[in-house]
């Protein structure tokens, strides 16, 4: 009896160790994962200088001042004579000799202290440049880039639930000729290269006057695609057909049906399309490239943070400060959706 | 009663084709009619900025791809290359992190799930810049680490040119790819989630190591998804683009020395910055063959590795 207790509690103890060991292991992982995030950040948050520093920092940091009759003196860690090092405020700086005061009481008496004033450490404190954000705000013109990306998700997912919803309906409910041939195209549009067709697509939207504007990113979305079809057939599927037939024994027709039984059970799966579709356009950037080229104006946030990268080049930390504000929204719409959004990943990727 | 079936059949035939009709329209007129124009295209001279010069020019275009076009070949070959690194690169992770995440000793879960996915919710092309900016080989802190760590010389322009260097640069478009291992990761995890936990205790009471365990169990049951995910992953980096076009704005494509020159780079220099349609529609078809040559090839391969639970 005695024996068994010990080993359960030795195994036990072994399982609690794992435990503790893998879940570290997963936290430094994690940390490596997320550390080009963290680098973003801070260098978005660096001054001209201290992005210049020839000393490398991790942290946007400054050196340390005070202010004493409008002049501004440095602080340095200072070895004293007795072994000690105090943190003073630099009044002069000299190579043989420097004069200090103390930050605590910068009218006392002059401390001076011997030696090279470049062998000392400076004081540093943190010295965010929130003020990037602003300034990449304005030079990228975040907030038409926001109204276009919005437009573009807006229209474009309104289209492809309207008309995805529909022809998910009628793979979902109804039997009619060669619908398996139909699916099977179906499933193989969502692997066909968006290259193959778009030179004569282009030219076509091209003679109708319609490259430079939105219009041939917004019009194909109401001719559903085959990611959102497949999605919502599978969803639809799962319904119960009992609620079909309650709908047509109180009269509905197929269309009242769609409406009123079939997507109002859908809702998960309709805010799960509506959400990729919300990420892509966030994301896309190939087809706005080509449609859009020469009207800045229109650009989508990706074209017009691609842009903006090469042409402030040379200023790192607003190209990083751009590149996090341009982050900021999925992020956040992810966090409050996440549930709904990696359930829909699933439906659309495991089940095939 | 054998009427009514009838018209019943005939009404649910019509409601049928009447929902899938936008799907029908969109098909015909976004999908089959430009695929063949393209192909068409590929026979002229297109050039969007004088269309009257446009001729018949028979299969010039495709013998100037294959015999005179010095690019087309190692475009083939620089697109295949960065796949053969970026697939094992992002699936073995996503596929790892997966296996972390379903594991019984881990504490909180969904927190590790949510922080994993985050990444892939930050646009492309700002990972892009975010990590070049980090594997900058003179202010990055890649390089300083490495070398405050190792005392290898990594820092300055002589350090270790994550960005610059030929050879290096598919590794960091990899890096970039991972931070987009969301999906897959996500998907990787349900379908780990769905395996019986029974297999696992039978292989144990069998003895089974944890190599073999993976080997015999996870993979396979695995497969279906990883055959799903490899099939859109291939298709995406025949494509691939974005990455690359970006980081090279300022300095023309192609860099550093034309490593980044792949297929869908070539296409679109072709198409679009020098307006040759219709040479740009044979580079489109041979991105389109090579996609259909790999769908064709996983989906007869799958016989060989692909397990479907019940059907067998």
């Amino acid at each position: 009896m005695m024996e068994t207790t010990r080993t359960t509690y030795s195994v036990k103890k072994a399982n609690r160790l794992k435990t503790a060991g893998i879940t570290a292991a997963v936290i430094a992982c994690l940390g490596l994962f997320l550390m080009p995030l963290g680098y973003g950040i801070a260098t978005a948050l660096k001054s001209p200088d201290q992005a210049a520093s020839s000393e490398f920092r991790v942290l946007p940091l400054s050196p340390a001042q005070v202010q004493h009759n409008g002049e501004k003196w440095d602080l340095y860690k200072v070895p004293m004579a007795d072994g000690s090092v105090k943190t003073l405020a630099m009044v002069q700086k000299g190579r043989q000799m420097s004069t200090f005061a103390d930050p605590a009481n910068l009218d006392t008496p002059p401390i001076e202290w011997k030696g090279n004033w470049r062998t000392l450490t400076p004081e540093l404190q943190l010295d965010p440049q929130w003020s990037n954000f602003v300034t990449s705000w304005q030079a990228i013109d975040f907030v038409n880039l926001l109204k276009n990306t919005l437009l573009y998700a807006g229209v474009s997912t309104f289209g492809i639930l309207l008309s995805s919803s529909f022809v998910a309906y009628g793979f979902a409910r109804f039997r009619f000729p060669g619908k398996n041939l139909a699916f099977v195209l179906v499933l193989a549009t969502m692997i066909l290269p968006n290259m193959i067709t778009l030179i004569p697509t282009y030219t076509f939207f091209f003679s109708i006057g319609w490259v430079g504007s939105w219009l041939p990113l917004l019009v194909p979305a109401f001719f559903a695609n085959g990611f959102n079809i497949f999605l919502l057939r599978q969803f639809f599927m799962g319904i119960p057909r009992e609620l079909d037939e309650a709908a047509k024994i109180d009269g509905a027709g197929p269309l009242r049906t769609l409406y009123q039984v079939i997507l109002p059970q859908a809702v998960p799966a309709l805010v799960a399309a509506g959400l990729f579709n919300f990420f892509y356009c966030w994301n896309d950037y190939f087809l706005p490239l080509i449609y859009l080229a020469g009207h800045p104006a229109l650009y989508p946030i990706s074209v017009g943070l691609s842009a903006f990268s090469t042409q402030y080049v040379i200023y790192p930390y607003l190209v990083q400060s751009a590149s996090i504000l341009a982050s900021l929204l999925p992020i956040i719409i992810f966090f409050f959706t996440r549930r709904f959004f990696m359930e829909g990943v699933v439906l659309a990727g495991v089940d095939k | 009663m054998k009427l009514r079936t009838n018209q019943q059949e005939r009404s649910e035939r019509r409601w049928g084709l009447f929902f899938i009709a936008p799907w029908i329209i969109g098909f015909l007129a976004f999908n089959i009619a430009p695929m063949i124009a393209s192909l068409g295209f590929t026979f002229t001279n297109y050039n969007p900025a004088n269309p009257d010069k446009t001729q018949f020019i028979g299969l010039t275009q495709w013998i100037r791809a294959f015999t005179e076009d010095p690019e087309t070949y190692p475009a083939i070959l620089k697109t295949l290359v960065f796949s053969a690194i970026c697939l094992p690169i992002t699936f073995g992770t996503a596929l790892a992190v997966a296996m972390v995440l379903n594991s019984k000793r881990l504490l909180g879960k969904s927190l590790f799930q949510t922080l994993f996915f985050l990444p892939t919710m930050i646009p492309t092309i700002a990972a892009a810049l975010i990590w070049t900016g980090i594997l900058n080989s003179q202010t990055g802190w890649v390089n300083v680490f490495i070398e405050k760590l190792t005392g290898f010389h990594a820092v300055g322009s002589d350090g270790i040119p994550w960005t610059t260097s030929p050879y290096l640069i598919y590794f960091t478009y990899s890096l970039v790819s991972l931070w987009g291992m969301g999906n897959t990761m996500i998907i990787f995890l349900a379908g780990l989630q769905n395996i019986s936990v029974e297999l696992y205790e039978a292989a144990d009471i069998d003895g089974a190591g944890w190599w073999a365990q993976l080997r015999r169990i996870t993979l396979p049951m695995l497969s279906p998804v990883i055959f799903f995910n490899l099939v859109i992953a291939l298709i995406g980096l025949l494509q691939y683009f974005a990455v690359p076009f970006t980081l090279n704005q300022g300095r023309g494509l192609g860099f550093p020395d034309g490593a980044s020159n792949f297929l869908a780079v070539d296409f679109y220099a072709q198409s679009f910055a020098f307006a040759n349609m219709g040479y740009g529609a044979v580079l489109a078809w041979v991105i389109f063959l090579f996609g259909l040559a790999f769908s064709l090839l996983l989906f007869w391969s799958q016989k060989k590795w692909v397990y479907y639970g019940g059907e067998k």
